[in-house]
């Protein structure tokens, strides 16, 4: 009898950790890029190797973005970008945690494009705020792909520019996210 | 029996509903500690390509065409009437470009002996941590620099030693140097980066004018080889704020092989950076700014009130083709 109730109770303990590690998809190599446009100069910039992790069940989406891996066309500004603006040394992650809101509109078993609502914290420069964001997330052959356009001001994150070339950066900067969550856990 | 698994029911639920909140946190930071750490390369050591007169360990990037214009004024004890040195100026004017972006090249004319100087500096090291830990970045300089002034025509009529002076014949070759630099370099922190300088030059050129060495007419002697001068370079830079540092820079010459008359160069100086500009201000000793006039040519001394106010300005072009 005792025996019986032991054997019993193990599909308890271990199905939480089956079910929900089988729910979790991830990258390694996310783009996240940037645009600023301004009067006097177009600034833009790459990074292909963001981390990022989206739990099917939870809704849980986060990401890790190592900010020396944004590489722009003139290697001057790379080099400014990471000693003067985003101090890369100091803050060497930009890093947002967040949540699908809507996650019931997404259907991950069925093929198919679904907008949803992201909100979380994205802390970038050391600076923590809060952003809500549409994107979308695509479902294709059983693979998961998320995207989403939205914009963050610099002061928000104590960016500052210095007078001499304030028009030359936007105030506020258009960011692109792309990510092909092809690999699970 | 209902009770316990009841418990574990529950038990099970609360250790889902616990992971799934939990485990997303540490997911990314399980990720990136499995992922490959990569190479973490330091970068900008110093602010500019120059330290102040002499090299950096800096290079500019791949397609980056710099144009620089260096100005030295005469020296501050010529007094009010010469407007503290400000009343005659010395200049180079240069173009560098970065063919990669550990290999650049350059070249430059100066007023003082209309030298006309050339050179590639090529990054051997760059200073790392992670994958590949490297604790300092090695640039390696090699510099040739061709005087072409003319000696002028009242210094034929002085005579010493009496010697008639007369200009000898010199071709290309005895008018040229060669200086060969390593700079060892290390950014020790976010503001503060020092380097030091192990320089060789060798002094192809005969002296063929007492115009050109006026402070040495005794130990001057037509058509000989000047020695080789072998100097050893310190300097620094503490960043005051963001886009402002301080810079310094020495050249010790080995007294062997210290030209006659000649001092050692001290320098010191501050960067202001903005934008694509890098604008160095500073005081120095030197009139010379190829990097042998620089090194082995300094005629003064800062104790006797030789200091000169000189400046840089860099202004950078993209003219490489975009990818």
């Amino acid at each position: 009898m005792k025996k019986r109730s032991l054997l019993l109770i193990i599909p308890f303990l271990i199905l939480p950790f089956i079910f929900i590690s089988a729910q979790k998809v991830y990258t390694k190599n996310g783009a996240v890029s940037f645009f600023s446009t301004s009067t006097l100069e177009n600034i833009a910039a790459s990074n292909n190797q963001v981390m990022s992790v989206l739990n099917i069940t939870t809704g849980d989406l986060q990401f890790s973005v190592l900010i020396k891996s944004f590489h722009f066309k003139k290697s001057l500004m790379e080099t400014h970008f990471n000693e003067n603006y985003l101090e890369s040394d100091k803050y060497p992650k930009a890093i947002f945690k967040g949540k699908i809101s809507n996650l019931p509109a997404v259907n991950f078993t069925a093929d198919g494009n679904y907008s949803v609502e992201v909100s979380g914290d994205l802390t970038i420069h050391g600076v923590t705020n809060k952003v809500t964001t549409p994107g979308t997330i695509t479902v294709k052959a059983g693979i998961v792909s998320a995207k989403a356009d939205f914009k963050i001001t610099l002061a928000d994150y104590k960016i500052s520019i210095p007078g001499i070339v304030k028009d030359n950066i936007a105030k506020v900067i258009d960011i692109k996210v792309s990510c092909v969550y092809d690999q699970k856990l | 029996m209902k009770k316990i698994i009841f418990i574990s029911l529950v038990f099970g639920c609360t250790a889902m509903k616990s992971l799934a909140q939990q485990d997303s946190t540490d997911l990314l930071s399980q990720l990136e500690r499995t992922s490959k750490k990569g190479t973490d390369y330091t970068i900008a050591t110093f602010k500019s390509t120059r330290l102040i007169t002499g090299h950096s360990v800096e290079n500019i990037g791949k397609g980056v065409l710099d144009v620089r214009i260096l100005h030295r004024f005469a020296p501050f004890n010529t007094g009010i009437y010469n407007f503290f040195g400000l009343d005659q100026a010395s200049m180079r004017m240069g173009f560098d470009y970065g063919i990669t972006n550990n290999l650049m090249i350059g070249i430059g004319h100066s007023t003082w002996q209309k030298t006309y100087d050339a050179y590639f500096k090529i990054k051997i090291l760059r200073q790392s941590t992670g994958e590949v830990n490297m604790p300092v970045t090695l640039s390696f300089v090699s510099a040739m620099a061709t005087r072409t002034e003319l000696a002028r025509k009242d210094t034929f009529n002085i005579t010493w030693n009496n010697e008639l002076p007369r200009r000898i014949h010199t071709s290309f070759a005895d008018k040229t140097s060669f200086t060969e630099q390593l700079i060892i370099g290390r950014k020790f922190s976010e503001r503060f980066s020092m380097q030091i300088m192990p320089t060789f030059i060798f002094h192809h050129d005969r002296i063929d004018s007492i115009n050109f060495y006026t402070k040495n007419r005794d130990n001057l002697i037509y058509g000989q080889k000047r020695k080789n001068t072998f100097a050893i370079g310190v300097g620094g830079r503490f960043k005051v704020s963001r886009r402002v540092s301080v810079n310094a820079e020495y050249y010790y010459q080995l007294p062997d092989t210290k030209p006659n008359r000649k001092f050692n160069s001290v320098s010191l100086g501050v960067d202001i950076e903005t934008g694509g500009h890098v604008f160095q201000i500073h005081l120095t000793n030197s009139n010379g700014m190829s990097e042998k006039s620089l090194i082995s040519d300094t005629d003064d001394k800062w104790k006797d009130g030789y200091i000169r106010i000189g400046f840089n300005i860099s202004r950078v072009f993209n003219v490489g083709k975009h990818k």
